[in-house]
């Protein structure tokens, strides 16, 4: 008993920093509707503040806390949501996500390269005295840290319940999470009050930030993440609308967490792999399984239906002629480019190419998923990891010949994302998303340490195959391997876009009550986009591990997961040549950008992050966005050019010479 | 046996009573119209007879079969199809490609496998058909284009044909004249006159103008407040006094 008072008493501070991330979260989620994937970043940018000023320029507490909170963080939520989050208002539910998603793939590098190399050591609290123990009940103490974390909670928890209840500021937030729109008709500055929302959860997040850095030894973004997702289960636990639910979800995961690391005996395997991902383990079975969150829409802004429709595709809207050349054009680029890869090119960028190849064909299972599924899948890379430890086991293990494990790898993986589908479909938006982190989350801290799995400590080699004459080995002939992987791949997303699954996903995304009403079976559908999506993801994985010759856990981290949804949807998550330029863009702007100029190739990151953010902007992908804009401008060219014919013809007119059979562009400014 | 038969339906949100023991029956082949002011349940009705709600209590029957716990999508292959009030057409897709997945859906021949060996182009026989629904509902000009591109009137008309498609034997339309003018709403009547009759298919219409009604359905069921207070010949039911205070809003 007085062991379990312990731990409970242990528990509550952690929780209570779950606890005011979860309220940011959930804050930030009424009053603007985005689920803010970047506050884990939000938090770590106000302890590397802190510990800038504090530790390294010495600045006394107080002065560097008020900083912190209520100067630098408030102002990143200004910023943000001047910049970015004020024009999601009305955009779709995956627009916003996307955009968070960018968001927090940029800013820890930006915070990582302005805090510079080497590790933050040193970063104390804001009590005056970490080490002062406080007792409680007799024999319970808690030490400064922990004291600082109850009293901020109880003062920000205070705080807000006084600004919803009492302030005309309070009020308005509560108004624009209804309908931004007709809060607007009613004379209220939506734009203002969501400023002031961002503004305060930022520094909620800050605050958390600060208080959580004292526990680890040096700063790191890792600490950061699990705070995040343990938030979002607190967050799950309130069905992302409850404060004061999200407040207690938050206490309970910590107490929770100190119990399961009482209790549980120190050496066994469910101890040490468990106690870590205990909060992803929770998220994901929360969302499965806490009433209320199944088949719960997000907030939908009644005028929504005034929005015009999303573009179509660039290659909807032009002429046969223009088709045609550009297809002439793209066969000659290619064959140049392998001509000149496989005959000029030295080794460094062979590999280099093929790794492009590799993570086309990897980030194609994204094109399925999101560009035809529209839903965003945050365990792709989990997909593929499957599928390259599946080859490496079936290889070295069980010594199967490599291309059966790779096919192998391709099927479980298939299998294991149509197993995944079933449950998670019955949540939609972004619960699915949030469904999905949590499985990779759980796998890369529970499956993948597992010798037969992961491999452990030690890596599992993965050998070339040899198929006929050729032995893959060799780079060269490997490159055309994995090139004819490739355009199989691509011609099997291609045949299901213009088939009947694409069609039926066509249809559920238009309108889903529509296409039930006309007797498709949605789940069927999307567990069928699910399936080959992850098949297509299993494939590349064992591509890569054949390609590296080793399955290397490094090589599937989950964060990997965000970064790829955030190249493909940034370039153009609709397309097959989106996926092919997101694997160029992938693997060679890193080298371009250290090695050609100069700069740290964690801009790349950087870089993806933001194209990502302009997602709600151009919701086909920025790329896709600059391709219209051009072909409108040949496509004008040529008409001009048709036009110029027909009239120094005139004796022909008659038969078919007249200006364009193209219908016009539609170019949205 | 009714083609479609509804038996007591009842339906109720946290306390409001929407529908208290609705019944209505459709017979093959025929055009009943369901009206009443406004919130008295006709949308909360249609929704209950295509499984987008639950009924608290009744049952829906369907050629004798009891349906009520079937999904939406498994009764649109038993031969449901439906018009929308707030027009729902895929975005993103041509017309024709509406009719089409509407084809596919309803015989079931979409496989995953053809797709893959990339045989899924439209048959001639598909193209037959599509084209066939296209002429019959004034839409060939259109066939290639966009939804989004269509005025009201015939983005409507193109949710007529994608029901169509479907084959059904019972055509159901949510206020088909919402939004449309005068001259709009006499030319989809006049359609839909010309579908029933070569097609013979049975039609339930839940609208609000009176005129379409009167011109259109047969037989009148009327509901007010979640009560059904009078069913029969179109005629009767209009000339009912009761009828004319609750919906025509006059003094008897």
């Amino acid at each position: 008993m007085q062991e379990l008072i312990r731990y409970v008493i242990l528990g509550i501070p952690v929780g209570c920093v779950f606890a005011l991330v979860a309220v940011s979260l959930v804050l930030t989620y009424k009053t603007s509707g985005v689920f803010n994937l970047a506050f884990g970043a939000q938090a770590f940018l106000a302890a590397a503040v802190y510990y800038d000023v504090h530790v390294r320029h010495g600045w006394p507490i107080i002065p560097a806390f008020v900083f912190v909170v209520f100067v630098i963080s408030p102002l990143l939520g200004f910023v943000l949501d001047r910049g970015v989050f004020r024009y999601l208002r009305g955009v779709s539910p995956i627009a916003k996500l996307v955009s968070a998603l960018g968001l927090a793939v940029a800013l820890p590098q930006i915070i990582q390269i302005w805090l510079g190399p080497g590790q933050a050591f040193g970063i104390t609290g804001i009590w005056w005295d970490d080490n002062a123990l406080y007792r409680f009940f007799g024999d319970y103490t808690l030490d400064g840290r922990q004291m600082a974390i109850l009293v901020s909670t109880v003062v920000a928890v205070l705080a807000l319940v006084a600004l919803f209840r009492w302030t005309a500021i309070g009020l308005q937030m509560r108004a624009v999470v209804e309908s931004p729109r007709l809060t607007e008709l009613a004379g209220v500055n939506a734009d203002r009050s969501s400023s002031a929302a961002w503004m305060l959860s930022s520094a909620m997040a800050g605050l958390a930030g600060v208080l959580l850095a004292p526990f680890s030894a040096s700063l790191n973004v890792g600490d950061f993440t699990t705070l995040l997702v343990s938030a979002i289960a607190a967050a799950a636990f309130a069905r992302l609308t409850n404060i004061p639910m999200a407040l207690l979800g938050g206490i309970l995961l910590g107490i929770a967490q100190q119990l399961l690391a009482g209790y549980l005996p120190p050496a066994s395997l469910i101890a040490k792999d468990l106690k870590p991902s205990m909060p992803f383990v929770v998220l994901f079975l929360l969302l499965l399984f806490w009433p209320g969150l199944r088949n719960r829409r997000e907030v939908t802004d009644p005028l929504s239906g005034a929005d015009p429709p999303p573009p179509s595709l660039a290659s909807a809207s032009r002429s046969a002629m223009l088709t045609r050349s550009t297809h002439i054009f793209g066969v000659v680029f290619v064959a140049f480019m392998v001509y000149v890869i496989l005959f000029r090119a030295d080794a460094f960028w062979l590999s280099l190419l093929t790794g492009t190849l590799v993570y086309s064909v990897i980030f194609l299972s994204i094109t399925v998923i999101t560009g035809m599924g529209g839903q965003i899948s945050l365990c792709q890379v989990t997909f593929a990891a499957i599928g390259g430890f599946t080859t490496a086991q079936l290889a070295t293990a069980v010594g199967l010949n490599v291309l059966v494990g790779m096919l192998a790898g391709a099927v479980l993986a298939a299998a294991v994302g149509a197993l995944l589908a079933i449950p998670v479909l019955r949540l939609a938006g972004i619960y699915l998303s949030l469904a999905t982190l949590a499985f990779a989350l759980m796998f890369e801290n529970v499956l993948v340490p597992v010798g037969w799995i992961g491999g452990g400590i030690k890596r599992v080699n993965v050998p070339r195959p040899i198929i006929g004459p050729f032995d893959l080995s060799n780079n060269k002939s490997f490159f055309v391997f994995c090139l004819i992987v490739l355009v199989l791949v691509s011609m099997l997303v291609i045949f299901v876009r213009r088939g009947t699954t694409g069609h039926y996903l066509d249809a559920l995304r238009g309108s889903e009550t529509a296409a039930q009403s006309i007797g498709i079976n949605p789940a069927k559908a999307k567990i069928v986009a699910f399936a080959l999506s992850a098949g297509i993801a299993g494939l590349g994985g064992g591509l890569l591990s054949m390609k590296n010759g080793i399955a290397n856990p490094d090589d599937f981290r989950f964060e990997l997961g965000f970064v790829f949804v955030v190249v493909v949807v940034s370039t153009a998550a609709r397309t097959v040549e989106g996926a092919i330029n997101a694997g160029a863009a992938f693997t060679i702007l890193p080298v371009i950008l250290s090695d050609w100029l100069g700069v740290s190739s964690t801009w790349a990151f950087i870089l993806f992050g933001l194209g990502a953010i302009q997602y709600a902007r151009h919701p086909e992908g920025t790329l896709e966005a600059g391709k219209r804009q051009s072909l409108a401008f040949f496509q004008r060219q040529y008409d001009r050019l048709a036009a110029r014919r027909a009239r120094s013809a005139p004796d022909q007119s008659g038969d078919g010479q007249s200006p364009s059979p193209s219908q016009p562009l539609a170019v949205k400014s | 046996m009714s083609l479609l038969e509804a038996r007591d339906v009842t339906k109720r949100f946290s306390g409001i009573t929407a529908l208290d023991d609705v019944s209505l029956t459709v017979e093959d082949g025929e055009a009943v119209g369901l009206i009443g002011p406004n919130g008295a349940g006709k949308t909360t009705f249609f929704n209950c007879l295509l499984g987008l709600l639950k009924p608290e209590a009744g049952e829906v029957l369907f050629d004798g079969k009891d349906i009520t716990r079937y999904p939406v999508y498994r009764r649109a292959r038993l031969g449901f199809a439906r018009t929308f009030q707030r027009i729902e057409l895929f975005t993103g897709m041509t017309v024709r490609d509406h009719l089409l997945v509407a084809e596919r859906a309803r015989l079931g021949t979409g496989r995953f496998w053809k797709d893959v060996l990339n045989l899924s182009k439209p048959t001639v026989d598909e193209n037959e058909r599509t084209d066939r629904t296209l002429t019959l509902l004034g839409l060939e000009d259109v066939a290639e284009s966009p939804v989004e591109a269509l005025s009201l009137g015939r983005a409507r008309l193109v949710e007529v044909g994608r029901a169509l498609m479907t084959e059904p034997k019972l055509l159901l339309l949510d206020e088909p004249s919402s939004g449309l003018d005068a001259h709009e709403t006499e030319s989809l009547a006049e359609t839909l006159r010309a579908v029933q009759a070569e097609r013979g298919t049975a039609v339930l219409l839940v609208e609000h103008d009176v005129e379409f009604v009167r011109s259109f359905s047969t037989r009148l069921s009327v509901l007010d407040f979640g009560h059904l207070i009078a069913a029969g010949p179109t005629a009767d039911v209009l000339a009912d006094d009761a009828v004319r205070r609750a919906y025509l809003g006059e003094r008897v």
